[in-house]
């Protein structure tokens, strides 16, 4: 582990936290400024979060340590994932640490803790996000495993820095159809697990819809603040690994300062196109019923499935 | 070393047997388990030296019994089978001193254990068939006796004992014909004689000898659809046993597996390995399907095991492929990971099924939906639970992690190949392995979430309390055995890499490098560092706490009742159940597992527009055993019907049957 | 999956005429609809005023806490529903009280401030109650509408347990049956701050 591989690593952490919640309120402004109003101010999120942390914790008689520890866990599984994704440079330290089936088990540890916490509070609402946050989790692993099959046949490895090297090198592989293909499928998983519409609505107030708000409705203060600025690191973590993967361009192969901040301008760019997509698209979509979302799922499977078949025949 | 560490096994175990014999009650249990756990520490001690390096041992009986004798060849696959073994054993023994004595503390019970443990760890180290054999029988016999142990207040136990009797003998009988016939033609019983004249055999008798041990040791591992006993005897034996059955004795079937396909036969054909693999895609798919489903915890508990066989066999199927294509490197990575989750398997199921034990003892039932709150009440018991069902999530920093991710680049790397077989087979391979990754961790989320969480949902729960001292040790050593395994990669690397070595037809070299803090693996570009996530993850987790915490604006306001939108009363007939839990994963599956749903409404007599109750109530039926094996024994059941009508106790029936053979044997001999 | 599908629905004989267009032929040309609204109509929120009133005591000491940002939870104690209809007006595109830093949220534990409507029937003050305790402090609770001041037209009614000053401690009120939208982005606005 080099000494400039950890700060490179380090810095991606403190720039994804610091930017994560920027991210959030670009895209409530979009939202806003397309139903014809003028929307909160970008800083609005960080905002938020500074008052939780200074309202009480209200922790109530039923739960237990599980439900204490799910925002820690929560919060420190997705910025160590965020110190993996190479978002600045290939040379992060973390690179060796875990590849990208460490980031996908991960974000599924967070989401274990935070389903267990839901269940900690024993209402029937937290019950109910936890159950529903499982299913759609369990199911749209296939999809997010076997995409990321298809990335490493043509790259070889399954290594982020690797993957990303790979397509540096040889930049027609971002074109060709078995990356196009992942990148839908992971597109479609990306909607899936930041519980965005149509999959889940992060605005919605009707507790019988609710999939990831249903777990958190027992939290408050700093614990919400936790719980809230991990899921905006998620959509960051999400959201990065989708452009930085397909579209590296731009990404630093040193850690010399100047190439790591048109690094850190162009991953937050790409960021912002697709978060900008989302919010726009959201805007002319409705929430699916639960049952459907399955069969988004599947049809997500099916395309990550023809980009690793497609890396084989067209090979 | 080896032999003296061998020895002290056997002695303990036979003192154990004997003090399980003449003891009194009280002594008896705690000095079984003490000397058990003895044995089992030697047997563990053994096994870790030829790992670490020393020779393998070998020593030959020949009087020891007719036919061959027995013959004991300790070599380093073996060593990892006596290992896990021990690795449950020494836990579960002493966790069975607390445990027998609220319990099962009988004589036969006392007596069969250490036998159970001690043949356990060495029915790997036979080294010829009579010993295999009777060694085997001795395993099935002692762990029959214990499924019986709790027969007088279980009828539950009588027909598992029953199912798993006539499987077990069933798979032994394929067992011997199979090993027979292999012998014979290789002309020898020993293993080595067999070892280096298997290549005498046709093509064609080898597979058959395979496919007969294919069928014979999987019976034994649980993998579909000879896995029917399994759900059933596991849950009813005591849970110490269980500990041992599922994660020791299943593991067994598959070391036969791979002791006699890619050992003693030397490999064979693609199809073997790719057979092997579909069989643990079916297994590992049913299984965590049926566990989803399940609200009996042991139960539950018993279905992820033949999950977790089945990923075990898709790590040995996809190894044969890779062989069999010539991708000698990558065979041994998938066989190493295949053999390294057998180790975490054997510390987190053996950790799950002691955690549901306690929890059995303390409130006196396994049903999921009428557990909850025991967090508070038995806090050692819960925290060691979560980390077996973390561990079997294959949640990362924890052991199941490091075997997944393990087989995941085995199955990763695969690709680009040249043999079709492999480029279907192995996207398919991932994507089952992804699903049941996913619905495992929903299955634990379930199965922690309503034994441990929230509010208890009986009087029972309600008044649990923490299992007594012993039976913590077991569970905290188990956990910990958790945790040591998946932070220390460097210890692992050399022993499976001398393990896949002793597999001739799937493996040479090294599978797995190591610096001490980073797995790596040859010709592969991945590396994996457990420890550093594990510090990584602990760090963020003390610095997210000290920026909440440092800010000492906010106060924490305790033992309020949760936010239940208002209502006057919340209590545990709100919360989630196991049952509702698994319902949307239900629906999802429905064409696959058809679950039974009944939902019964009562109305009130003054009206039918208002409803007294409602009941709901599910059950899923195992598809094997609806079409496959009753159908199957109706047939039995109905030849015998058929025979009764020939043999009904009429002695003057029997007299013509004598006069009608004497008549025939005349007329053939004149 | 066995879930129901409702394939087609129709009403009456007369419900045949509009299903001669394909499904997504009317979902493009709803799409475009949409995208031609968004084009013609622009921005609607109306300019606000300079600076919110500053409010006073332990009020305004409670809402420097908040830091300009207000999370809101709504209680409907028993109103008509007139004032429900200007609360979420106030959300809505013209009076756009979010650009303040006001969000609703779902829950009692993630808000600061309750709004309470109506007067407080017998059957909703014990919710009441629980919703106020189940909110984490620094928290305010703006009775809205005359109802919730006083009872309003139905006070002395036999369902009604009180004002909301009688059930929890209130600290705004905002006059009117019902209150305008700008009326109650006003009092939002003074607990914003902005
Ligand atoms: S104040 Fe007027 S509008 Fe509001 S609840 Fe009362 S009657 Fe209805």
């Amino acid at each position: 582990m080099s000494l400039t591989g950890t700060a490179v690593a380090l810095l991606q952490v403190v720039l994804t936290i610091a930017a994560a919640p920027f991210l959030v309120g670009v895209m409530r402004l979009i939202r806003a400024r397309l139903e014809g109003r003028v929307g909160p101010p970008i800083v609005q999120p960080w905002r938020d979060l500074r008052k939780l942390l200074g309202k009480d914790r209200m922790v109530s008689d039923n739960t237990g340590w599980v439900f204490s520890i799910a925002p820690l866990v929560l919060l420190a599984s997705a910025t160590l994932v965020a110190g993996i994704v190479p978002f600045l440079s290939t040379k992060s330290a973390l690179d060796q640490v875990g590849d990208l089936f460490a980031v996908v088990y991960l974000l599924l540890l967070g989401t274990v803790f935070l389903s267990l916490a839901g269940l900690d509070a024993g209402t029937a609402f937290g019950g109910m996000g936890s159950s529903r946050a499982m299913t759609i989790t369990a199911i749209a692993e296939p999809t997010v495993l076997v995409a990321i099959f298809a990335l490493s046949v043509s790259t070889g490895s399954s290594n982020l820095g690797s993957i990303v090297a790979a397509t540096l090198a040889h930049p027609a592989t971002a074109a060709s159809p078995e990356s196009l293909l992942a990148f839908a499928a992971l597109a479609v998983v990306t909607i899936a697990e930041t519980g965005r519409i149509p999959v889940d609505n992060p605005n919605t107030h009707l507790e019988l819809t609710m999939i990831h708000e249903a777990m958190v409705l027992e939290y408050s203060g700093p614990d919400l603040a936790l719980i809230e600025l991990a899921a905006h690191l998620r959509l960051v973590v999400f959201l990065g690994l989708l452009s930085n993967l397909f579209v590296p361009w731009g990404i630093a192969t040193t850690a010399q300062p100047l190439q790591l901040l048109g690094a850190a301008v162009a991953v937050a760019v790409k960021i912002v196109v697709l978060a900008a997509v989302i919010a726009i698209v959201e805007v002319f979509m409705a929430k699916v019923r639960l049952f459907r979302v399955p069969e988004l799922l599947a049809a997500s499977f099916v395309l990550a499935f023809l980009a690793v078949t497609a890396s084989f025949f067209l090979a | 070393m080896v032999g003296v560490a061998l020895g002290i096994a056997a002695i303990a175990a036979t003192l154990a047997m004997a003090a399980g014999c003449v003891l009194p009650e009280r002594a008896r249990v705690v000095w079984v388990g003490i000397l058990t756990a003895a044995s089992a520490t030697a047997g563990g001690v053994a096994g870790i030296a030829v790992l670490a390096g020393s020779a393998r041992f070998t020593a030959n009986y020949p009087d020891l019994l007719p036919l061959g004798g027995i013959r004991i060849e300790f070599d380093a696959l073996s060593a990892i089978f006596t290992v896990a073994a021990a690795l449950v054993a020494v836990p579960a023994s002493i966790y069975g001193i607390g445990y027998g004595l609220h319990g099962p503390s009988s004589r036969p019970v006392q007596v069969a254990y250490p036998l159970l443990v001690w043949s356990l760890m060495m029915v790997p180290a036979a080294g010829n068939v009579t010993g295999l054999v009777v060694l085997w029988e001795l395993m099935a016999i002692s762990s029959l006796i214990l499924v019986l142990a709790e027969h007088q207040h279980n009828p539950e136990a009588r027909t598992a004992a029953q199912w798993y009797a006539v499987v077990t003998h069933l798979s032994l009988l394929a067992i011997v014909v199979a090993l027979l016939i292999l012998a014979h033609g290789a002309g020898g019983e020993s293993f080595a004689a067999m070892r280096s004249g298997a290549g005498r055999l046709g093509p064609g008798v080898t597979s058959v000898v395979f496919l007969l041990a294919l069928l014979g040791f999987g019976a034994k591992a649980g993998v579909v659809p000879v896995h029917v006993w399994l759900p059933r005897a596991h849950p009813e034996a005591p849970s110490h046993v269980s500990a041992l059955m599922s994660g020791a004795m299943v593991k067994l079937g598959i070391y036969g597996v791979v002791r006699v396909g890619w050992d003693l036969l030397g490999g064979g054909p693609g199809w073997w390995g790719a057979v092997v693999l579909i069989v643990g895609l079916a297994s590992a798919m049913f299984g965590i399907l049926h566990a989803l489903l399940a609200s009996d915890l042991k139960r539950l508990l018993a279905y992820s095991t033949t999950e977790n066989v089945g990923l075990i066999f898709i790590g040995i199927g996809a190894a044969g492929l890779f062989a069999s294509t010539g991708n000698r490197p990558l065979a041994a990575v998938a066989l190493a990971a295949a053999l390294l989750h057998v180790i975490n398997h054997a510390a987190f199921k053996g950790l799950l099924f002691l955690g549901a034990g306690s929890i059995h003892s303390a409130t006196g039932t396994r049903d999921l939906d009428s557990l909850g709150g025991l967090a508070r009440r038995m806090p050692v018991t819960a925290a060691t639970f979560a980390v077996g069902a973390l561990a079997i999530a294959a949640l990362p920093p924890l052991n199941g992690f490091v075997s997944e991710w393990l087989l995941l680049q085995s199955l990763v790397h695969s690709l680009p190949s040249k043999a079709v077989a492999v480029a279907v087979a192995m996207p398919v391979a991932v994507a089952v392995v992804a699903l049941v990754g996913g619905l495992v961790a929903a299955t634990f989320v379930k199965a922690f979430g309503t034994a441990f969480l929230a509010m208890p949902r009986s009087v029972e729960a309600e008044q649990a309390h923490e299992s007594p001292r012993t039976m913590q040790i077991g569970l905290v050593a188990l956990a910990g055995m958790c945790v040591a395994l998946a932070l220390a990669p460097t210890v692992l690397a050399e022993p499976l890499r001398r393990a896949t070595v002793a597999v001739a037809g799937l493996s040479s070299g090294r599978p797995i490098h190591t610096n001490g803090v980073y797995l790596q693996l040859s010709g592969i570009q991945a590396g994996l560092s457990p420890l550093l996530l594990a510090t990584g993850l602990g760090v963020m987790m003390v610095v997210a706490l000290a920026v909440v915490r440092r800010r000492r604006v906010h106060h924490t306001v305790r033992d309020i009742p949760a936010w239940g939108c208002g209502r006057t009363l919340q209590t545990a007939r709100m919360e989630y159940t196991a049952t509702s839990f698994a319902e949307p994963l239900q629906r999802v599956f429905d064409d696959v597992l058809h679950p039974e749903i009944d939902v019964d409404v009562d109305h009130r007599t003054e009206s039918r527009h208002y409803i007294e109750a409602i009941r709901y109530r599910r059950q899923t039926r195992d598809a094997f055993e609806q079409r496959l094996y009753l159908p199957l024994l109706g047939v039995v059941r109905r030849a015998g019907d058929a025979a009764r009508r020939v043999q009904n106790g009429s002695i003057h029936r029997y007299l013509t049957f004598s006069l009608i053979t004497l008549i025939v044997v005349l007329i053939a001999a004149r | 999956m066995a879930v129901p599908r409702v394939v087609s629905t129709r009403f009456g004989a007369g419900g045949e005429k509009h299903r001669h267009k394909p499904e997504h032929d009317r979902e493009r040309a709803a799409v475009l609809n949409l995208v031609r609204k968004i084009i013609r109509v622009g921005r609607v929120t109306e300019p606000h005023d300079a600076d919110p009133a500053p409010l006073e005591g332990v009020v305004a000491a409670t809402a420097d806490r908040l830091h300009g940002s207000v999370q809101v939870r709504q209680v409907d104690a028993g109103s008509c529903n007139g004032c429900e209809a200007e609360f979420s007006a106030a959300f809505g595109p013209v009076y756009d009280v979010e650009r303040f830093g006001v969000r609703l949220v779902a829950s009692p534990r993630h808000a600061d401030v309750l709004v309470v409507t109506g007067p407080v029937t017998k059957n909703m003050a014990e919710p009441l109650v629980k919703t106020f305790e189940a909110t984490p402090g620094p928290k305010l609770v703006i009775a809205l509408g005359d109802c919730a001041r006083n009872c309003g037209v139905f006070a002395g009614g036999y369902g009604v347990a009180g004002a909301v000053a009688d059930i929890v401690p209130v600290d705004i009120e905002v006059p009117g049956c019902p209150p305008s939208p700008d009326a109650i982005v006003a009092a939002l606005r003074q607990i914003a701050g902005r």
